[in-house]
């Protein structure tokens, strides 16, 4: 029930908005994601954009996790102990 | 962009070694049912390292409802004065007195909704019917709840009413970590829904008074790796952290929009959980100025009787004490087909995880939410 689906905002009317899900286009409510602007990624669930997705932050996040490929990458060279190799302290907050 | 199912492999290559290096056994919480079900349909149980297993704990609002609250639902939607409007997930759930299907074959007006909007431009389209919206879920879906109430209160909507069985996902954690019967918990895998909404500073107070970290994780298998190996490194190294690895949409303060709109229509209240009892300040009532819309108050509904359906060990599966093939009903008597309980019944329960995805012993890594595995029977 907490599902929630990224989704593209194509259409904008105050409050109202039409996103391109899969190429399917379904109506959102925007009432919670005032900041989101036509061709914004947002979050859809229960028929409302919950949040405006970030893309410096999801380039951000899989940054990490391409450093812990990485990381993993070189221990396959190693044995030994695990040490922490993020380079943005690993998303600690 | 970088190849998920080669990042997969190397993370899981990369938990498996820090989990050697742990060197005992360790259990860490997800408290989703959106990640259970991730979890389980790229098979992710089945290839974890021995000494590191991965509970579901009470994550799947479906599962969580309360039996007593799921029987007042069905009696209500049962009623020939009511227009039920209710997301799928309910429409199967079992009750007392058979459940919502069954009553719309009886011919109740049982009405599946994409949005809280929907039900109530119901009652707006049908000014004589009552109309009900079925408020279940967790804080990702109360705000729409919160949403639909202004609405109504703002154009005077006096046919429309909310029964509410919303939960908040905080007081149920801290539940967690003082009940003796619950296995000991490393770390928790945090709602990544959920927190769009709360934040990640919520959990704070959780990591510093339980030492416990609390990582907020995406869904796809490369994340679900990423915040797993994380958690274990924080145990190698001794250290407990709050860790936002779903940043795209995870803010500290969370989403003030929605935060706003459950402050102005609900307040924090007593809940029951399934097989949790009540835990003080665990779900949403109605502010008084919002009564009216409370579907308790306006069919004087009485507190509903508790009982669990005989055999089904749902309570103990959703809080991690025991798992579905503890249940002598699981893929028995119990199944998607004819669920007894509701870990069965919901997409999200543990129960049709493990029936549906079974243990296979491989990490299926080309699955996505569109790509739905063929069933495979326990």
């Amino acid at each position: 029930m907490c599902l929630a689906v990224p989704a593209k905002l194509i259409e904008q009317d105050g409050q109202q908005g039409i996103v391109d899900l899969h190429g399917n286009r379904l109506r959102v409510n925007t009432m919670m994601t005032p900041e989101a602007q036509t061709g914004d990624w947002i979050l859809i669930h229960a028929g409302f954009a919950i949040e405006r997705l970030d893309p410096e932050a999801a380039r951000e996040t899989w940054a990490l996790i391409k450093d812990a490929e990485q990381a993993a990458e070189d221990q396959a060279g190693q044995s030994g102990s695990v040490a922490r190799t993020n380079r943005n302290n690993g998303g600690i907050v | 962009m970088i190849s998920t199912d080669q990042s997969a492999e190397k993370l899981l290559e990369r938990l498996r070694v820090a989990a050697q290096a742990v060197k005992e056994d360790i259990a860490f919480m997800e408290v989703c049912g959106t990640h259970t079900t991730s979890a389980f349909r790229c098979g992710l149980p089945t290839v974890m390292p021995p000494n590191v297993r991965l509970i579901s704990g009470p994550g799947c609002p479906v599962c969580v409802t309360s039996q007593g609250d799921i029987d007042r639902l069905i009696d209500l939607g049962s009623r020939q004065d009511v227009i039920l409007c209710t997301y799928g997930d309910m429409l199967r759930v079992p009750g007392r007195r058979g459940n919502l299907e069954t009553a719309r074959t009886r011919g109740r007006r049982i009405e599946v909704v994409y949005s809280s909007m929907d039900a109530l431009k119901r009652a707006i389209d049908e000014p004589d019917q009552q109309v009900v919206f079925a408020a279940v879920g967790f804080e990702t879906t109360a705000p729409a709840t919160a949403a639909a109430v202004c609405e109504a209160q703002r154009q005077n909507v006096r046919n429309f009413s909310v029964l509410a069985s919303h939960k908040r996902i905080i007081p149920a954690m801290r539940a967690l970590l003082t009940d003796e019967e619950i296995p000991s918990i490393h770390g928790f895998l945090c709602p990544g829904h959920v927190s769009v909404i709360i934040g990640s500073e919520i959990y704070r107070p959780i990591v510093d008074e339980f030492n416990v970290s609390c990582v907020i994780g995406g869904f796809e298998p490369t994340q679900l790796i990423s915040s797993l190996l994380c958690l274990t490194e924080l145990v190698l190294n001794r250290q407990t952290a709050l860790v936002n690895q779903y940043r795209e949409a995870v803010r500290p303060e969370g989403n003030p929009r929605a935060l706003a709109l459950l402050a102005e229509v609900f307040e924090p209240g007593d809940a029951r959980w399934r097989g949790m009892g009540i835990i003080p300040e665990s779900g949403l009532v109605l502010r008084d100025k919002y009564r009216h819309f409370d579907a308790v108050q306006r069919f004087e509904l009485s507190e509903p009787d508790e009982h669990e359906p005989p055999g089904c060990i749902c309570g103990k599966v959703i809080s991690g004490a025991a798992l579905p093939v503890q249940c002598k009903l699981f893929g028995r008597a119990c199944t998607p087909v004819s669920p007894i309980g509701p870990c069965m019944v919901s997409s999200e329960g543990t129960c049709s995880a493990w029936f549906k995805y079974g243990r296979s012993g491989h990490l299926n890594l080309s699955c996505t939410h569109a790509n739905e595995p063929q069933e495979v029977l326990p």
